[in-house]
This record gives structure tokens, C-alpha cells and sequence, in this order.
């Protein structure tokens, strides 16, 4: 009990540099929700009931394109299957604790915030560390709703003729690049945007559904093919 | 669908997935060839939205210079690439089109 206050802004301190990255994020996507159509309400809230960033721009995205709920619902749990990583990566250190710490915790699991933690339990910080997750989770929660709502406030004064609509797939890019770091990433990528094309005409935007499965699949099976590590 | 309901569902299949392991204890392990494949999610299902928004204009193919979507993502790949800045990519790429938009 000693250290769970020391613990809990030591984890506050450890996310703070990450906010550099996410405050603008937050920003832009509170620009963007509202150059896609959305309201102000609903842009500010996606931020709390969804709370994962790119999920949130694919999201906005696929609302001004008008694509079917179901389908935007699929592309969400699919972009965001990678949190089931993070949740298997920390669950040996949060076994212990009660089950409303566990659902306040998994509801903060994000990527920046699960970079922090797992880094300060791996160090060894096992009996606070769970006030180490909360300052971390808590941090970025907060910035990313105020960031939002600055984005929403600005969005809301920038001339309509701009074509602000255009970041979200510019944001997407920069998001991409680093991703391609070997042959099979570079693969995956590929072969999704070619099948996204060939498939653009089919109904309910079920081309960008299959785009993504076959990109995904393509670069698992070019990298169980390569020998482990070669990288271009 | 309605919109609070894309985020709802959105919002619980989200949080579904960061607490399933939490709550199994680490009683399961993720399949090796799942934990290698989550790698390729954000090239495939990004890549799969950019590209026919930068090269589908106006339901069809375009690949010319007056593409000025695809000319300023061409100009975005290129300051990702150089930078590996987001915020650089973002603003570079919303540059070029807005200048080619004023140009011609």
C-alpha cells in the first residue's frame, strides 16, 4: 500500500512523452470526425465508448462513406484484434486483483499505455504496478478526450471548402509507412490495395473486408515461408 | 445502422478483446500463427482504404497526374517515408493537394 501512490505518478511520468504523438492524433481526429459528417456529440463520445485511435479515423471514414454499420462494426473489431496481444501480454500481472480493477484496467489498455506498463512490470514493479497501469491509463484517457474536444472546437471554425476530408487517408499513410519493414509487411500491403481495387465494386464495401483478410493472410504465409529475421 | 450503435458494438467488441485474457487468467495462449498474423492487420486494412480513395475518382480508375488526390499521396508516402513523422506526413500531404488544387 506504501508505494501505490509513488507508483501511480511514476506511471503518469512514464506517459507523458507519448502524449507528444497523441494530443495532435487527438486533435486531428476531432477535425476529421466532423469533416466526415459526424456531430460534435458523437465525434467527442466515440473517444470514450471506443477509445482506440485508428479505429476511431477508419471509423469516421467509413461513416462518410456511408459504408453499412455491420461492415464498420467488422473493420473495427479487426483493426483492433491486436489489443488481445496486450491483454494475454499483462494478464500474469493482474491476476491477482479484483475484478473491478481488471475491467478498469482493460477499458485503459491501449497501445500507449500498454507500452509503458508492461515495460515497468517487466522491471519488476509487481505490488503497485497496477498503480503504475492506472497513472499510465489514466493520463492518456484524459488527454485524448481534451485533445478531441480542442480538435472539435477547431474543426468546427476551419472553412468547409478546405479539403480537410483528405487527412484521414494522409493520417493512414503515415500510419502505413512505418509498418512496412520487410518483405512480407510490404506483401501484405500490396496485396491488399490491389485487391481492394479489383474488389471496389462489390456490395456493402465487402471489398475492403476481403482486401484486408487476404493482405493479412498473404503476409503470414510469405513469412512462415522465409527463413526467420531476413528483412530487406 | 445507427451511429451509437456502431459505437456501442464497436465500443464492446473493443474492450471484449483487451479484457478476454485478462479475465481467462492467462489460462489460454494465442496461437502462434494469430500472434504473427496481428502484425499485418494495419498495412492490409490501411493500405485497403487508401488506395481506392486515392485512386477511385469519381467511381473510376485514375491514374494520370491530374489525380491531385493521388499526386498528393504519392507526396505523402514520400515524407513518410523520409521523416517517419506523422505530423509532417499529414500536413506535407494536405499541402500538395491544396497547392495543386490552386494551381490548376
Amino acid at each position: 500500500m506504501k508505494n501505490s501512490k509513488g507508483s501511480f505518478w511514476a506511471g503518469v511520468r512514464a506517459e507523458l512523452p507519448l502524449l507528444i504523438g497523441v494530443v495532435p492524433f487527438g486533435m486531428i481526429y476531432g477535425v476529421l470526425a466532423l469533416s466526415a459528417g459526424l456531430a460534435p456529440a458523437p465525434a467527442q463520445l466515440m473517444s470514450s465508448i471506443v477509445f482506440a485511435g485508428s479505429a476511431q479515423f477508419i471509423t469516421a471514414q467509413l461513416v462518410r462513406d456511408a459504408v453499412p454499420g455491420l461492415v464498420i462494426v467488422l473493420t473495427i473489431a479487426v483493426v483492433n484484434l491486436r489489443h488481445m496481444l496486450y491483454s494475454a501480454s499483462v494478464a500474469p500481472y493482474v491476476r491477482t486483483l479484483p475484478m473491478r480493477w481488471k475491467v478498469m484496467l482493460s477499458y485503459l489498455l491501449t497501445d500507449e499505455a500498454y507500452a509503458v506498463t508492461i515495460l515497468n512490470y517487466e522491471k519488476g514493479d509487481n505490488p503497485s504496478g497496477h498503480w503504475f497501469f492506472l497513472g499510465a491509463g489514466l493520463t492518456l484517457w484524459t488527454s485524448w478526450q481534451i485533445s478531441t474536444a480542442v480538435g472539435i472546437l477547431l474543426g468546427a471554425t476551419l472553412p468547409t471548402s478546405w479539403p480537410l476530408d483528405f487527412a484521414l487517408p494522409i493520417t493512414f499513410i503515415a500510419l502505413i509507412m512505418p509498418a512496412l519493414k520487410d518483405r512480407p509487411a510490404i506483401a501484405a500491403s500490396f496485396s491488399a490495395g490491389v485487391v481492394a481495387l479489383l474488389a471496389y465494386g462489390l456490395p456493402y464495401k465487402l471489398g475492403l473486408m476481403l482486401a484486408g483478410v487476404i493482405g493479412i493472410v498473404v503476409g503470414t504465409v510469405l513469412e512462415e515461408r522465409t527463413s526467420p529475421g531476413e528483412t530487406l | 445502422m445507427n451511429i451509437w450503435l456502431i459505437f456501442l458494438l464497436g465500443g464492446l467488441l473493443t474492450f471484449g478483446m483487451r479484457f478476454v485474457f485478462i479475465y481467462l487468467l492467462g489460462r489460454f495462449e494465442i496461437p502462434e500463427t494469430m500472434r504473427r498474423a496481428l502484425r499485418f492487420v494495419p498495412p492490409a486494412v490501411l493500405t485497403a482504404i487508401v488506395v481506392p480513395e486515392l485512386l477511385i475518382q469519381s467511381g473510376q480508375i485514375d491514374v494520370s497526374w491530374m489525380n491531385f488526390r493521388l499526386m498528393a499521396g504519392v507526396v505523402a508516402v514520400l515524407v513518410a517515408w523520409r521523416t517517419k513523422n506523422t505530423l509532417l506526413t499529414i500536413l506535407g500531404g494536405m499541402a500538395g493537394l491544396l497547392l495543386l488544387e490552386f494551381i490548376f
